[in-house]
């Protein structure tokens, strides 16, 4: 596999060690001298010099034949055209992006640069779920399937307080696939489950019916 | 006609100031407050603002949605993206143009090969370094035909 990481930080030069270790076939595109020259005397031939968002710098660097591009640099904007322009002037199959910005994922998303990857997001939901009291949890988010599996902790007052899983009214396009007690043990509902105050709900629903869901178990939002 | 100008260099100024003064409502971001001073030298009748003059200026990062809206992106007709960047400029056009539908976004770019492919993708692109180079290639053959 040949690959061309544009940005020769931390995660761009990391990235490049590791995959030059696992025999791929590696450029790295730095922009800045003082960092490429100091980067040059370990990866040698396997980094080059230059802004990697002209498109000169990016041929030289061979993106024609590249299998994947990975574009981590500091800036969100660069980012983001050197993807577009790796998908969509190169032809390349496989793109990834470093978001820097969690706000910017809105322009990553807008301009079809998927995967986007934020670490700040990623941290957040690690925070979120290690957090007890932030309502709703993203567990596993697939776009492309349409697909969402959220957790919600059940809050006092709570339509669904009280109810079997049967009878929790839930908008078409989720379901109640775990009910998690306070006390601790997981396990698979049955249509006679009842919910308690404090359970944690796993559901699977299509995306955009959060909303719907929360409000039957936590209506207040976040539980602490 | 509603033009938002995004950048307050000497282009995006001056770009503001004839749009201003040509009758339209002019809505000027940039993450500078201090730029707003290019926009008030030079008004017609010398000491009114850029803001007493009936322009707009808003202060923000032109990649920041907040920004975009607060500027007037939602109701612009004439979309300028003038600021230093060529990164930031080709991505907020493109914001302004899939996103908001703007009917008329134009970029400045500098980079002549990413002008000439954006141009191509439909983004109506200025590229100053382009022109300049083919003022020089015409001077200097002028100069060798004399």
């Amino acid at each position: 596999m040949y690959v061309v990481i544009v940005g020769g930080g931390k995660v761009g030069l990391n990235l490049a060690r590791e995959l030059i270790r696992k025999r791929q076939e590696v450029t790295l595109v730095e922009g800045h001298r003082s960092a490429y020259l100091k980067i040059e005397q370990e990866l040698e031939h396997a980094v080059q010099y230059g802004d990697g968002t002209e498109l000169w710098v990016l041929e030289r660097a061979g993106i024609a034949r590249a299998d994947l591009v990975v574009a981590v640099t500091g800036d969100d904007e660069d980012n983001i055209l050197i993807c577009q322009v790796a998908k969509e002037k190169y032809l390349c199959e496989r793109i990834i992006a470093r978001c820097n910005n969690p706000r910017n994922l809105t322009h990553f998303k807008l301009l079809g640069i998927q995967p986007a990857v934020s670490a700040t997001d990623l941290i957040l939901n690690l925070i979120e779920h290690e957090v007890p009291g932030h309502g709703l949890v993203h567990l596993l988010d697939l776009p492309d399937e349409k697909l969402e599996i959220i957790e919600v902790e059940v809050t006092e007052g709570a339509p669904a307080v009280g109810r079997t899983v049967a009878d929790v009214e839930l908008p078409d396009g989720s379901l109640i696939i775990s009910v998690l007690p306070r006390g601790g043990g997981g396990f698979v509902p049955k249509g006679d489950t009842v919910i308690n105050i404090g359970d944690e709900v796993l559901v699977v629903l299509d995306p955009g019916l959060e909303e719907d869901i929360t409000s039957q178990f936590a209506p207040n939002g976040a539980g602490g | 006609m509603m033009v938002l100008i995004v950048g307050a260099g000497r282009v995006g100024s001056a770009v503001a100031k004839s749009s201003l003064a040509a009758g339209h409502t002019v809505s000027v971001l940039d993450e500078d407050p201090l730029s707003h001073e290019r926009l008030d030298a030079g008004q017609a009748g010398q000491d009114i603002s850029w803001e007493e003059a009936g322009g707009r200026f808003t202060v923000g990062t032109a990649i920041e949605i907040d920004a975009l809206v607060a500027a007037g992106v939602e109701e612009a007709d004439v979309f300028i993206a003038a600021t230093r960047g060529d990164n930031t400029n080709i991505l907020v056009a493109q914001v302004a143009k899939k996103r908001y539908g703007v009917e008329r976004v134009i970029v400045r770019v500098l980079d002549p090969a990413r002008s000439d492919w954006y141009a191509k993708q439909g983004l109506h692109t200025v590229c100053a370094v382009k022109l300049g180079i083919q003022m020089f290639e015409d001077a200097v053959a002028q100069n060798g035909s004399v």
